[in-house]
Protein backbone atom coordinates (compact mmCIF):
# COMPACT_ATOMS: atom_id res chain seq x y z
CA UNK A 1 0.00 0.00 0.00
CA UNK A 2 2.80 2.34 1.05
CA UNK A 3 4.74 1.28 -2.04
CA UNK A 4 1.80 2.11 -4.30
CA UNK A 5 1.40 5.55 -2.67
CA UNK A 6 5.12 6.18 -3.03
CA UNK A 7 5.04 5.14 -6.64
CA UNK A 8 2.02 7.37 -7.33
CA UNK A 9 3.64 10.32 -5.59
CA UNK A 10 6.87 9.79 -7.53
CA UNK A 11 4.93 9.69 -10.82
CA UNK A 12 3.14 12.95 -9.95
CA UNK A 13 6.47 14.53 -8.99
CA UNK A 14 8.21 13.33 -12.16
CA UNK A 15 5.34 14.57 -14.36
CA UNK A 16 5.27 17.96 -12.63
CA UNK A 17 9.03 18.34 -12.95
CA UNK A 18 8.87 17.34 -16.60
CA UNK A 19 6.10 19.89 -17.34
CA UNK A 20 7.93 22.68 -15.50
CA UNK A 21 11.16 21.72 -17.28
CA UNK A 22 9.39 21.81 -20.64
CA UNK A 23 7.91 25.25 -19.92
CA UNK A 24 11.37 26.47 -18.89
CA UNK A 25 12.88 25.09 -22.09
CA UNK A 26 10.25 26.87 -24.22
CA UNK A 27 10.92 30.16 -22.38
CA UNK A 28 14.70 29.78 -22.92
CA UNK A 29 14.05 28.97 -26.58
CA UNK A 30 11.90 32.11 -26.84
CA UNK A 31 14.87 34.07 -25.49
CA UNK A 32 17.08 32.53 -28.21
CA UNK A 33 14.53 33.48 -30.89
CA UNK A 34 14.43 37.08 -29.67
CA UNK A 35 18.25 37.19 -29.62
CA UNK A 36 18.37 36.00 -33.24
CA UNK A 37 15.49 38.14 -34.54
CA UNK A 38 17.70 40.80 -36.12
CA UNK A 39 17.71 39.07 -39.52
CA UNK A 40 13.90 38.88 -39.50
CA UNK A 41 13.61 42.65 -39.12
CA UNK A 42 16.44 43.52 -41.52
CA UNK A 43 14.95 41.22 -44.18
CA UNK A 44 11.27 41.65 -43.46
CA UNK A 45 10.37 39.77 -46.66
CA UNK A 46 11.18 36.54 -44.79
CA UNK A 47 8.52 37.39 -42.19
CA UNK A 48 5.98 38.48 -44.81
CA UNK A 49 6.38 35.09 -46.49
CA UNK A 50 5.56 33.37 -43.20
CA UNK A 51 2.59 35.70 -42.59
CA UNK A 52 1.29 34.42 -45.91
CA UNK A 53 1.79 30.75 -45.00
CA UNK A 54 0.59 30.98 -41.40
CA UNK A 55 -1.97 33.79 -41.72
CA UNK A 56 -3.36 34.10 -45.22
CA UNK A 57 -3.62 30.34 -45.68
CA UNK A 58 -5.55 30.09 -42.37
CA UNK A 59 -8.12 32.64 -43.53
CA UNK A 60 -10.71 30.18 -44.80
CA UNK A 61 -10.92 28.13 -41.61
CA UNK A 62 -10.94 31.29 -39.47
CA UNK A 63 -13.61 33.10 -41.49
CA UNK A 64 -15.94 30.11 -41.81
CA UNK A 65 -15.57 29.17 -38.14
CA UNK A 66 -16.15 32.79 -37.11
CA UNK A 67 -19.35 32.92 -39.15
CA UNK A 68 -20.73 29.72 -37.62
CA UNK A 69 -19.75 30.66 -34.06
CA UNK A 70 -21.47 34.05 -34.50
CA UNK A 71 -24.61 32.40 -35.87
CA UNK A 72 -24.82 29.96 -32.97
CA UNK A 73 -24.22 32.77 -30.48
CA UNK A 74 -27.00 34.76 -32.13
CA UNK A 75 -29.44 31.86 -31.95
CA UNK A 76 -28.64 30.97 -28.33
CA UNK A 77 -28.57 34.60 -27.25
CA UNK A 78 -31.86 35.41 -28.97
CA UNK A 79 -33.66 32.53 -27.29
CA UNK A 80 -32.38 33.39 -23.81
CA UNK A 81 -32.83 37.15 -24.09
CA UNK A 82 -36.30 36.82 -25.57
CA UNK A 83 -37.55 35.26 -22.34
CA UNK A 84 -36.45 38.47 -20.54
CA UNK A 85 -37.98 40.68 -23.25
CA UNK A 86 -34.64 42.12 -24.31
CA UNK A 87 -33.93 40.35 -27.59
CA UNK A 88 -32.66 43.67 -29.09
CA UNK A 89 -29.58 43.32 -26.85
CA UNK A 90 -28.48 40.21 -28.72
CA UNK A 91 -25.99 42.30 -30.74
CA UNK A 92 -24.23 43.32 -27.52
CA UNK A 93 -24.02 39.72 -26.36
CA UNK A 94 -22.60 38.55 -29.66
CA UNK A 95 -20.07 41.38 -29.94
CA UNK A 96 -18.81 41.23 -26.35
CA UNK A 97 -18.52 37.43 -26.37
CA UNK A 98 -16.56 37.50 -29.58
CA UNK A 99 -14.28 40.42 -28.81
CA UNK A 100 -13.45 39.55 -25.23
CA UNK A 101 -13.24 35.76 -25.35
CA UNK A 102 -14.31 33.72 -28.31
CA UNK A 103 -12.47 35.72 -30.97
CA UNK A 104 -9.00 35.51 -29.38
CA UNK A 105 -9.43 32.03 -27.86
CA UNK A 106 -11.13 30.14 -30.70
CA UNK A 107 -8.99 31.75 -33.41
CA UNK A 108 -5.86 30.86 -31.38
CA UNK A 109 -7.03 27.25 -31.00
CA UNK A 110 -7.72 27.02 -34.73
CA UNK A 111 -4.40 28.70 -35.50
CA UNK A 112 -2.55 26.21 -33.28
CA UNK A 113 -4.11 23.25 -35.06
CA UNK A 114 -3.76 24.60 -38.58
CA UNK A 115 -0.63 26.78 -38.68
CA UNK A 116 1.15 25.71 -35.46
CA UNK A 117 1.19 22.05 -36.41
CA UNK A 118 2.36 22.96 -39.94
CA UNK A 119 5.24 25.04 -38.55
CA UNK A 120 6.30 22.17 -36.26
CA UNK A 121 6.11 19.59 -39.05
CA UNK A 122 8.06 21.80 -41.48
CA UNK A 123 10.90 22.59 -39.05
CA UNK A 124 10.94 18.99 -37.77
CA UNK A 125 11.23 17.61 -41.30
CA UNK A 126 13.93 20.14 -42.17
CA UNK A 127 15.85 18.79 -39.19
CA UNK A 128 15.21 15.14 -40.09
CA UNK A 129 16.41 15.68 -43.67
CA UNK A 130 19.57 17.51 -42.48
CA UNK A 131 18.46 20.83 -44.00
CA UNK A 132 19.10 22.62 -40.71
CA UNK A 133 22.54 21.00 -40.42
CA UNK A 134 23.27 22.01 -44.03
CA UNK A 135 22.32 25.58 -43.19
CA UNK A 136 24.59 25.59 -40.13
CA UNK A 137 27.44 24.26 -42.26
CA UNK A 138 26.84 27.15 -44.68
CA UNK A 139 27.46 29.51 -41.76
CA UNK A 140 23.78 30.49 -41.61
CA UNK A 141 22.13 30.20 -38.21
CA UNK A 142 18.83 28.26 -38.57
CA UNK A 143 17.43 30.10 -35.54
CA UNK A 144 17.79 33.38 -37.41
CA UNK A 145 16.91 32.17 -40.91
CA UNK A 146 14.22 29.53 -40.27
CA UNK A 147 12.85 29.81 -36.75
CA UNK A 148 12.62 33.57 -36.07
CA UNK A 149 10.74 34.48 -39.29
CA UNK A 150 8.17 31.73 -38.59
CA UNK A 151 7.81 32.92 -35.00
CA UNK A 152 7.20 36.54 -36.00
CA UNK A 153 4.93 35.46 -38.85
CA UNK A 154 2.71 33.73 -36.27
CA UNK A 155 2.85 36.62 -33.79
CA UNK A 156 1.74 39.10 -36.48
CA UNK A 157 -0.90 36.83 -38.04
CA UNK A 158 -2.87 35.75 -34.99
CA UNK A 159 -4.21 39.15 -33.78
CA UNK A 160 -5.27 39.96 -37.36
CA UNK A 161 -7.01 36.59 -37.67
CA UNK A 162 -8.76 37.14 -34.31
CA UNK A 163 -10.12 40.50 -35.52
CA UNK A 164 -11.41 38.89 -38.70
CA UNK A 165 -12.90 36.01 -36.70
CA UNK A 166 -14.80 38.47 -34.48
CA UNK A 167 -15.96 40.51 -37.51
CA UNK A 168 -17.27 37.41 -39.25
CA UNK A 169 -18.92 36.28 -36.01
CA UNK A 170 -20.76 39.59 -35.68
CA UNK A 171 -21.87 39.27 -39.31
CA UNK A 172 -23.09 35.72 -38.57
CA UNK A 173 -24.99 36.95 -35.51
CA UNK A 174 -26.53 39.74 -37.60
CA UNK A 175 -27.65 37.32 -40.33
CA UNK A 176 -29.34 34.99 -37.87
CA UNK A 177 -30.94 37.49 -35.50
CA UNK A 178 -31.78 40.42 -37.79
CA UNK A 179 -32.29 38.80 -41.20
CA UNK A 180 -33.78 35.49 -40.07
CA UNK A 181 -35.39 36.15 -36.65
CA UNK A 182 -36.51 39.74 -37.24
CA UNK A 183 -34.58 41.62 -34.52
CA UNK A 184 -34.52 45.34 -35.30
CA UNK A 185 -31.39 46.23 -37.25
CA UNK A 186 -31.02 49.70 -35.68
CA UNK A 187 -31.30 48.30 -32.16
CA UNK A 188 -28.80 45.52 -32.98
CA UNK A 189 -26.08 47.95 -34.12
CA UNK A 190 -26.80 50.93 -31.84
CA UNK A 191 -26.85 48.86 -28.64
CA UNK A 192 -23.66 47.16 -29.73
CA UNK A 193 -22.01 50.53 -30.43
CA UNK A 194 -23.06 51.87 -27.03
CA UNK A 195 -21.92 48.81 -25.07
CA UNK A 196 -18.59 47.95 -26.68
CA UNK A 197 -15.67 49.87 -25.19
CA UNK A 198 -12.53 50.24 -27.27
CA UNK A 199 -10.10 49.81 -24.41
CA UNK A 200 -11.88 47.18 -22.29
CA UNK A 201 -13.21 45.04 -25.08
CA UNK A 202 -11.36 45.53 -28.36
CA UNK A 203 -7.86 46.37 -27.08
CA UNK A 204 -7.94 43.72 -24.35
CA UNK A 205 -9.02 41.14 -26.93
CA UNK A 206 -6.12 42.19 -29.15
CA UNK A 207 -3.68 41.92 -26.24
CA UNK A 208 -4.95 38.42 -25.54
CA UNK A 209 -4.50 37.29 -29.13
CA UNK A 210 -1.02 38.82 -29.23
CA UNK A 211 -0.02 36.85 -26.10
CA UNK A 212 -1.58 33.69 -27.59
CA UNK A 213 0.35 34.36 -30.82
CA UNK A 214 3.65 34.49 -28.89
CA UNK A 215 2.79 31.32 -26.96
CA UNK A 216 1.59 29.25 -29.93
CA UNK A 217 4.46 30.35 -32.21
CA UNK A 218 7.08 29.71 -29.51
CA UNK A 219 5.67 26.24 -28.76
CA UNK A 220 5.33 25.33 -32.46
CA UNK A 221 8.87 26.37 -33.38
CA UNK A 222 10.33 24.80 -30.21
CA UNK A 223 8.65 21.45 -30.80
CA UNK A 224 9.82 21.41 -34.44
CA UNK A 225 13.39 22.39 -33.58
CA UNK A 226 13.67 19.86 -30.76
CA UNK A 227 11.82 17.04 -32.56
CA UNK A 228 13.70 13.73 -32.80
CA UNK A 229 14.78 13.46 -36.47
CA UNK A 230 12.50 10.52 -37.32
CA UNK A 231 9.00 10.17 -38.78
CA UNK A 232 7.70 9.14 -35.36
CA UNK A 233 9.52 12.05 -33.70
CA UNK A 234 8.02 14.64 -36.04
CA UNK A 235 4.53 13.20 -35.69
CA UNK A 236 4.84 13.24 -31.89
CA UNK A 237 6.10 16.84 -31.96
CA UNK A 238 3.13 17.92 -34.10
CA UNK A 239 0.70 16.36 -31.63
CA UNK A 240 2.52 18.00 -28.70
CA UNK A 241 2.26 21.39 -30.40
CA UNK A 242 -1.53 21.17 -30.67
CA UNK A 243 -2.02 19.81 -27.14
CA UNK A 244 0.47 22.14 -25.39
CA UNK A 245 -0.69 25.19 -27.35
CA UNK A 246 -4.36 24.52 -26.55
CA UNK A 247 -3.64 24.14 -22.84
CA UNK A 248 -1.38 27.21 -22.85
CA UNK A 249 -4.07 29.29 -24.58
CA UNK A 250 -6.75 28.32 -22.05
CA UNK A 251 -4.45 28.81 -19.04
CA UNK A 252 -3.20 32.19 -20.31
CA UNK A 253 -6.77 33.23 -21.06
CA UNK A 254 -7.74 32.64 -17.44
CA UNK A 255 -4.75 34.65 -16.20
CA UNK A 256 -5.25 37.51 -18.65
CA UNK A 257 -8.99 37.70 -18.01
CA UNK A 258 -8.38 37.88 -14.26
CA UNK A 259 -5.86 40.70 -14.75
CA UNK A 260 -8.08 42.55 -17.19
CA UNK A 261 -11.12 42.40 -14.89
CA UNK A 262 -9.02 43.88 -12.09
CA UNK A 263 -7.77 46.56 -14.50
CA UNK A 264 -4.12 45.39 -14.35
CA UNK A 265 -3.73 46.70 -10.76
CA UNK B 1 53.81 20.17 -46.72
CA UNK B 2 50.85 22.42 -45.84
CA UNK B 3 47.89 20.58 -44.34
CA UNK B 4 44.32 21.80 -44.79
CA UNK B 5 43.12 19.44 -42.06
CA UNK B 6 45.25 18.16 -39.22
CA UNK B 7 43.90 15.89 -36.48
CA UNK B 8 46.09 14.89 -33.55
CA UNK B 9 45.37 12.34 -30.77
CA UNK B 10 41.62 12.79 -31.14
CA UNK B 11 39.22 11.09 -28.76
CA UNK B 12 35.49 11.54 -29.12
CA UNK B 13 32.43 9.76 -27.78
CA UNK B 14 28.71 10.00 -27.19
CA UNK B 15 28.07 9.70 -23.46
CA UNK B 16 30.38 7.12 -21.92
CA UNK B 17 31.08 5.25 -25.17
CA UNK B 18 34.16 6.33 -27.13
CA UNK B 19 33.50 6.40 -30.89
CA UNK B 20 36.92 7.63 -32.01
CA UNK B 21 40.09 6.66 -30.19
CA UNK B 22 43.48 8.28 -30.69
CA UNK B 23 42.92 9.40 -34.29
CA UNK B 24 45.87 11.00 -36.12
CA UNK B 25 45.12 12.16 -39.65
CA UNK B 26 46.31 14.82 -42.08
CA UNK B 27 44.83 16.07 -45.34
CA UNK B 28 47.39 17.93 -47.48
CA UNK B 29 46.23 21.04 -49.31
CA UNK B 30 44.86 20.29 -52.78
CA UNK B 31 44.43 16.57 -52.18
CA UNK B 32 41.36 14.35 -52.22
CA UNK B 33 41.34 11.99 -49.26
CA UNK B 34 38.87 9.20 -48.54
CA UNK B 35 37.88 7.88 -45.12
CA UNK B 36 36.47 4.38 -45.37
CA UNK B 37 35.02 1.90 -42.97
CA UNK B 38 31.91 0.00 -42.03
CA UNK B 39 28.66 1.68 -41.01
CA UNK B 40 28.88 2.96 -37.45
CA UNK B 41 32.69 2.91 -37.33
CA UNK B 42 32.87 6.68 -36.72
CA UNK B 43 33.58 8.07 -40.23
CA UNK B 44 30.70 10.54 -40.30
CA UNK B 45 31.52 11.61 -36.74
CA UNK B 46 35.06 12.36 -37.95
CA UNK B 47 33.64 14.47 -40.80
CA UNK B 48 31.39 16.37 -38.39
CA UNK B 49 34.40 17.10 -36.19
CA UNK B 50 36.20 18.59 -39.21
CA UNK B 51 33.20 20.85 -39.88
CA UNK B 52 32.97 21.93 -36.25
CA UNK B 53 29.50 20.41 -35.82
CA UNK B 54 30.98 18.35 -33.00
CA UNK B 55 33.87 19.31 -30.74
CA UNK B 56 36.63 16.94 -29.70
CA UNK B 57 36.79 15.77 -26.09
CA UNK B 58 40.54 15.34 -26.24
CA UNK B 59 43.10 16.10 -28.90
CA UNK B 60 43.18 18.69 -31.60
CA UNK B 61 41.30 19.32 -34.87
CA UNK B 62 42.87 22.05 -37.01
CA UNK B 63 41.35 23.34 -40.24
CA UNK B 64 43.45 25.77 -42.30
CA UNK B 65 45.75 26.04 -39.29
CA UNK B 66 42.98 27.07 -36.89
CA UNK B 67 42.10 24.99 -33.85
CA UNK B 68 38.33 24.33 -33.93
CA UNK B 69 38.08 23.53 -30.22
CA UNK B 70 39.04 27.09 -29.27
CA UNK B 71 36.66 28.88 -31.64
CA UNK B 72 33.58 30.79 -30.52
CA UNK B 73 30.36 30.73 -32.59
CA UNK B 74 31.31 33.74 -34.74
CA UNK B 75 34.77 32.31 -35.53
CA UNK B 76 33.25 28.94 -36.34
CA UNK B 77 30.76 30.51 -38.75
CA UNK B 78 33.58 32.54 -40.36
CA UNK B 79 35.56 29.30 -40.87
CA UNK B 80 32.51 27.53 -42.36
CA UNK B 81 32.21 30.14 -45.10
CA UNK B 82 35.34 28.54 -46.53
CA UNK B 83 33.98 25.00 -46.19
CA UNK B 84 31.48 23.24 -48.46
CA UNK B 85 29.59 20.14 -47.31
CA UNK B 86 27.77 17.59 -49.41
CA UNK B 87 25.33 15.69 -47.20
CA UNK B 88 24.45 12.04 -47.73
CA UNK B 89 21.11 12.70 -49.45
CA UNK B 90 21.87 16.25 -50.60
CA UNK B 91 19.87 18.05 -47.88
CA UNK B 92 18.53 20.52 -50.45
CA UNK B 93 16.11 23.10 -49.06
CA UNK B 94 12.77 21.68 -50.12
CA UNK B 95 10.97 25.05 -50.08
CA UNK B 96 13.46 26.62 -52.53
CA UNK B 97 13.95 25.95 -56.25
CA UNK B 98 17.18 24.45 -57.60
CA UNK B 99 18.37 27.93 -58.59
CA UNK B 100 17.58 29.41 -55.15
CA UNK B 101 19.31 26.48 -53.43
CA UNK B 102 22.56 27.15 -55.29
CA UNK B 103 22.23 30.92 -54.90
CA UNK B 104 21.43 30.61 -51.17
CA UNK B 105 24.94 31.19 -49.80
CA UNK B 106 25.70 33.98 -52.27
CA UNK B 107 22.59 35.83 -51.12
CA UNK B 108 23.34 35.18 -47.43
CA UNK B 109 27.04 35.98 -47.38
CA UNK B 110 27.78 38.39 -50.23
CA UNK B 111 26.49 41.72 -51.41
CA UNK B 112 26.67 40.76 -55.05
CA UNK B 113 23.97 42.21 -57.33
CA UNK B 114 21.23 39.77 -58.35
CA UNK B 115 22.40 39.80 -61.99
CA UNK B 116 25.84 38.56 -60.95
CA UNK B 117 24.35 35.97 -58.57
CA UNK B 118 22.29 34.72 -61.51
CA UNK B 119 25.37 34.33 -63.72
CA UNK B 120 27.43 32.62 -61.00
CA UNK B 121 24.58 30.28 -60.11
CA UNK B 122 24.09 29.25 -63.73
CA UNK B 123 27.85 28.65 -64.04
CA UNK B 124 27.78 26.39 -60.99
CA UNK B 125 24.77 24.50 -62.33
CA UNK B 126 26.43 24.24 -65.74
CA UNK B 127 29.52 22.70 -64.10
CA UNK B 128 27.37 19.82 -62.81
CA UNK B 129 25.40 19.62 -66.08
CA UNK B 130 22.10 20.78 -64.63
CA UNK B 131 21.61 24.33 -65.91
CA UNK B 132 18.39 23.09 -67.51
CA UNK B 133 16.69 22.23 -64.19
CA UNK B 134 17.18 25.60 -62.50
CA UNK B 135 13.45 26.27 -62.08
CA UNK B 136 12.54 22.81 -60.73
CA UNK B 137 11.90 22.10 -57.05
CA UNK B 138 14.07 19.49 -55.25
CA UNK B 139 11.11 17.07 -55.07
CA UNK B 140 11.06 16.98 -58.88
CA UNK B 141 14.69 15.74 -59.15
CA UNK B 142 16.02 12.19 -59.23
CA UNK B 143 18.44 11.10 -56.49
CA UNK B 144 21.48 11.57 -58.76
CA UNK B 145 20.34 14.99 -59.94
CA UNK B 146 19.66 16.12 -56.36
CA UNK B 147 23.19 15.05 -55.40
CA UNK B 148 24.64 17.05 -58.33
CA UNK B 149 22.62 20.14 -57.38
CA UNK B 150 23.86 19.72 -53.80
CA UNK B 151 27.39 19.55 -55.19
CA UNK B 152 26.84 22.82 -57.07
CA UNK B 153 25.51 24.36 -53.86
CA UNK B 154 28.44 23.05 -51.79
CA UNK B 155 30.90 24.75 -54.16
CA UNK B 156 28.88 27.97 -54.58
CA UNK B 157 31.39 30.14 -52.73
CA UNK B 158 34.50 28.33 -54.06
CA UNK B 159 35.36 26.71 -50.71
CA UNK B 160 38.90 25.83 -49.70
CA UNK B 161 37.73 22.57 -48.09
CA UNK B 162 34.90 20.33 -49.31
CA UNK B 163 33.52 17.56 -47.09
CA UNK B 164 31.53 14.75 -48.70
CA UNK B 165 29.36 12.50 -46.54
CA UNK B 166 28.60 9.25 -48.42
CA UNK B 167 28.15 10.95 -51.82
CA UNK B 168 27.63 7.65 -53.68
CA UNK B 169 24.87 6.14 -51.52
CA UNK B 170 21.80 5.00 -53.44
CA UNK B 171 22.98 6.09 -56.90
CA UNK B 172 22.70 4.16 -60.15
CA UNK B 173 26.05 3.30 -61.85
CA UNK B 174 25.84 6.17 -64.36
CA UNK B 175 25.06 8.82 -61.70
CA UNK B 176 27.71 7.26 -59.45
CA UNK B 177 30.40 7.60 -62.11
CA UNK B 178 29.29 11.15 -62.93
CA UNK B 179 29.39 12.25 -59.27
CA UNK B 180 32.81 10.63 -58.81
CA UNK B 181 34.28 12.45 -61.82
CA UNK B 182 32.71 15.76 -60.72
CA UNK B 183 34.19 15.46 -57.24
CA UNK B 184 37.69 15.05 -58.72
CA UNK B 185 37.22 17.75 -61.37
CA UNK B 186 35.77 20.31 -58.94
CA UNK B 187 38.55 19.66 -56.43
CA UNK B 188 41.21 20.32 -59.07
CA UNK B 189 39.44 23.20 -60.82
CA UNK B 190 38.78 25.09 -57.57
CA UNK B 191 42.19 24.27 -56.09
CA UNK B 192 40.30 22.94 -53.09
CA UNK B 193 40.97 20.13 -50.64
CA UNK B 194 38.38 17.38 -50.29
CA UNK B 195 37.57 14.74 -47.70
CA UNK B 196 35.30 11.93 -48.77
CA UNK B 197 33.57 9.59 -46.36
CA UNK B 198 32.36 6.51 -48.22
CA UNK B 199 31.80 2.76 -48.36
CA UNK B 200 32.24 2.66 -52.10
CA UNK B 201 35.73 1.23 -52.51
CA UNK B 202 35.82 0.77 -56.29
CA UNK B 203 34.53 4.24 -57.23
CA UNK B 204 36.59 6.13 -54.68
CA UNK B 205 39.78 4.21 -55.57
CA UNK B 206 39.53 5.78 -59.03
CA UNK B 207 39.45 9.39 -57.83
CA UNK B 208 41.18 9.79 -54.46
CA UNK B 209 44.84 10.47 -53.63
CA UNK B 210 44.96 8.81 -50.24
CA UNK B 211 42.78 6.52 -48.12
CA UNK B 212 42.31 6.07 -44.37
CA UNK B 213 40.53 2.95 -43.12
CA UNK B 214 38.65 3.31 -39.82
CA UNK B 215 37.44 0.35 -37.82
CA UNK B 216 35.98 0.46 -34.34
CA UNK B 217 37.04 4.09 -33.91
CA UNK B 218 40.71 3.51 -34.80
CA UNK B 219 42.63 4.08 -38.05
CA UNK B 220 43.65 0.55 -38.98
CA UNK B 221 45.25 1.19 -42.38
CA UNK B 222 46.20 4.03 -44.70
CA UNK B 223 47.88 4.53 -48.04
CA UNK B 224 47.49 5.46 -51.69
CA UNK B 225 44.86 3.56 -53.70
CA UNK B 226 47.62 1.35 -55.17
CA UNK B 227 48.99 0.53 -51.72
CA UNK B 228 45.50 -0.23 -50.41
CA UNK B 229 44.74 -2.40 -53.42
CA UNK B 230 47.88 -4.44 -52.82
CA UNK B 231 47.49 -4.54 -49.03
CA UNK B 232 47.73 -7.93 -47.35
CA UNK B 233 46.09 -6.72 -44.13
CA UNK B 234 43.13 -9.07 -43.54
CA UNK B 235 40.66 -6.25 -42.71
CA UNK B 236 41.63 -4.18 -45.78
CA UNK B 237 41.56 -7.26 -48.00
CA UNK B 238 38.08 -8.22 -46.80
CA UNK B 239 36.78 -4.66 -47.25
CA UNK B 240 38.34 -3.99 -50.67
CA UNK B 241 37.28 -7.33 -52.13
CA UNK B 242 33.89 -7.35 -50.42
CA UNK B 243 34.33 -10.77 -48.74
CA UNK B 244 31.41 -11.83 -46.57
CA UNK B 245 33.56 -13.43 -43.87
CA UNK B 246 36.96 -12.53 -42.47
CA UNK B 247 38.24 -10.51 -39.52
CA UNK B 248 34.78 -8.94 -39.50
CA UNK B 249 32.54 -12.00 -38.98
CA UNK B 250 29.42 -12.55 -41.08
CA UNK B 251 27.44 -13.50 -37.96
CA UNK B 252 26.67 -10.90 -35.32
CA UNK B 253 27.77 -12.26 -31.92
CA UNK B 254 24.92 -14.08 -30.15
CA UNK B 255 23.94 -17.36 -28.49
CA UNK B 256 25.27 -20.51 -30.12
CA UNK B 257 23.14 -22.44 -32.62
CA UNK B 258 22.80 -25.23 -30.09
CA UNK B 259 21.37 -22.83 -27.52
CA UNK B 260 18.84 -21.29 -29.97
CA UNK B 261 17.72 -24.45 -31.77
CA UNK B 262 18.82 -27.38 -29.68
CA UNK B 263 18.83 -27.40 -25.89
CA UNK B 264 15.99 -24.97 -25.26
CA UNK B 265 13.69 -26.81 -27.66
CA UNK B 266 14.57 -30.03 -25.99
CA UNK B 267 13.70 -28.62 -22.62
CA UNK B 268 10.36 -27.14 -23.76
Amino acid sequence: MRGAWGHGLRTVGDTTLSIVGRIGAVVLFLGQILRHSGTSFRRFGLVIREVYFAGVQSLIIILVSGLFVGMVLGLQGFETLQSYGSSESVGVLVALSLMRELGPVVSALLFASRAGSAITAEIGLMKATEQLSAMEMMAVNPLARVVAPRFWGGVISLPLLAVLFAAMGILGGFLVTVVMLGVDSGAFWSQMQAAVDFHHDILNGMIKSLVFGVAVSAIATFEGYEAPPTAEGVSGATTRTVVSSSLAILALDLLLTAFMMKGWN
Amino acid sequence: MIHQVEIRDLNFGYGEQLVLKGINLTVPKGSLVAIMGLSGCGKTTLLRLMGGQLLARQGSVRVAGQELNHMNEAQLYAMRRRVGVLFQFGALFTDLSVFDNVAFQMREHTRLPESMIRDLTLMKLNAVGLRGVQSLMPAELSGGMARRVALARATALDPALILYDEPFTGLDPISLGAIGRLIRQLNDALGATSVLVTHDVQESMKIVDYIYFVSDGVIVAQGTPEEIHASALPFVHQFVWGEADGPLPFHYPGPTLKMDFGDERGQA
